[in-house]
């Protein structure tokens, strides 16, 4: 794998908790985009990001449609719609049909960046109660990018975690702890 | 280069050259579209018809005109709800409504309306805000496709539920049910709900305004336009619109970016209801 350019994280059930873990964890001096998907009933994504960006070592926004992918910054797919990346690295949505019943999909999230950063990107399942991300992380892992996945046991939900090792295999399967850690060790300078 | 790296760049041309048989054949041009969704539409039209490659797919638009309707079906507006976004029409019944009642007539302009689930859902509020009967309803899509399942009026009885729930929060004080027959695990929207709606075909590319409108809605169109496909439906929405007129977008949508942004001020932002200056603008 080449030099990491950007990090896709899903997860659905349980997801906050863990997120905030691997959020907290990061490197402030983390210069590429964090993009996240997850699955929530929730009208808005304001919340999740509030409760987010408290902990979060990098600023969290929502991502906005044609708006450019920055580096440094933790983007929220909006409740609602797809989150999808162009090309020329600018932010998408989507109203299309829910995929593995949800919209945001990891999925669509994770096939999408995989095509636009190959061999650079670094994906990661969390916990969660469906299989969305699976097919994703498979997606992601044939581009070249490299495939971390919770640890089943360490799972609020395990279904997700579990589908996606059953259908993609990881790179690297960790414990929640050890996924902050991970990912500055894969994306420092050194 | 890997075999990925290879297979996508193949698959761009491949869509490319979809993209200009398309125009090229039957008029349809998609070369404004964003591109990351019209490559998902396109492979799931690949799946759909199974023709394994975008090319072959191309090779039937070539030579059977006839999968025409069920392409642009695949390549238009994704179906909606009945009261999508609830607080959505709880505003436009509260304070959009309100104000078109003081026009003796009022047209609406519904463009990109996929089955027609909000034409259903706007018709009601009209009726409930006794304005039905002076009011009258362009409805309009792309596909002829979407646009026959709109005019029929027929959904799965399984979204009855979450329907009823959306028209509540939307301010609905009758019965959804009030407004569709159920049958088997059909429901059929009552017939007088279409009788002031035209369904027609189109196409916001290409098309120009047909109507002077009092309220254009269009959601969950524009996410799927480049900015220059963007900023010329947002011309054509103001150009249609009389001064005074209000503009609802998805919530994901905006005008901020566009050139048209000056002739709009915000109705309500978070809810993407705006309403066009009721006078020229000072330079």
């Amino acid at each position: 794998m080449t030099r990491p350019s950007a990090i896709v994280i899903g997860c659905s059930a349980g997801g906050l908790d863990a997120l905030k873990i691997v959020l907290a964890g990061l490197h402030r001096q983390l210069s590429l985009p964090v993009l996240v998907c997850c699955h929530s009933g929730s009208a808005t994504v304001d919340l999740l990001r509030e409760l987010l960006a408290r902990v979060s070592a990098l600023p969290v926004t929502e991502a906005v449609e044609r708006k450019p992918v920055c580096g440094g910054i933790v983007y929220l797919a909006p409740a609602g719609y797809h989150l999808l990346v162009e090309k020329t690295r600018h932010f998408a949505l989507s109203a299309d049909a829910r995929v593995c019943h949800a919209r945001p999909s990891i999925d669509v999230l994770f096939s999408s960046a995989a095509e636009v950063w190959r061999d650079g990107l670094i994906g990661v399942v969390l916990t969660g109660a469906n299989a969305d991300g699976a097919e994703g992380l498979l997606q992601l892992r044939r581009h070249g990018g490299c495939a971390i996945v919770q640890t089943p046991e360490s799972a609020t939900a395990s279904a997700m975690p579990q589908a996606a090792l059953d259908l993609a295999g990881a790179d690297h399967c960790v414990s929640l702890d050890a996924i902050a850690p991970l990912l500055n060790q894969l994306c420092s300078t050194s | 280069m890997t075999t990925e790296d290879d297979d996508l760049e193949r698959e761009d041309i491949e869509l490319a050259l979809f993209v200009q048989a398309l125009q090229r054949r039957h008029g349809y041009d998609f070369s404004q579209y964003a591109q990351a969704s019209l490559k998902r539409r396109v492979r799931q039209l690949v799946a759909q018809l199974h023709t394994g490659t975008i090319s072959s797919l191309t090779g039937r638009v070539l030579h059977e005109p006839e999968v025409l309707p069920q392409l642009l079906e695949g390549l238009s507006v994704p179906v909606s709800d009945m009261f999508r976004d609830p607080a959505v029409f709880r505003v436009l019944r509260e304070q959009v409504l309100p104000v078109l009642a003081s026009y003796p007539r009022i047209n609406i302009w519904q463009a990109g309306c996929a089955h027609g689930e909000e034409v259903y859902s706007l018709a009601i509020l009209l009726d409930e805000a006794g304005l039905y009967e002076r009011s009258h309803i362009f409805a309009t899509d792309l596909s002829t496709n979407a646009l026959q399942r709109a005019r029929e009026g027929i959904y799965p009885a399984r979204e009855a539920q979450q329907w009823s729930r959306n028209y509540q929060s939307a301010g609905g004080t009758r019965s959804l049910a009030d407004y569709y027959s159920a049958r088997y695990d059909l429901l059929k929207i009552d017939s007088r709900l279409r009788r002031n709606v035209t369904f027609a075909q189109h196409n916001l590319v290409s098309d120009k305004v047909f109507s002077e409108t009092h309220l254009v809605l269009c959601r969950n169109v524009l996410i799927y336009f480049s900015s220059p496909l963007q900023n010329r439906c947002l011309d054509l929405f103001r150009d249609s619109l009389v001064r005074g007129g209000f503009l609802c977008l998805g919530l994901r949508e905006s005008v901020d970016f566009a050139p048209a942004a000056d002739d709009f001020a915000p109705l309500d932002a978070d809810l993407r209801i705006y309403r066009r200056h009721s006078r020229p603008v000072e330079a």
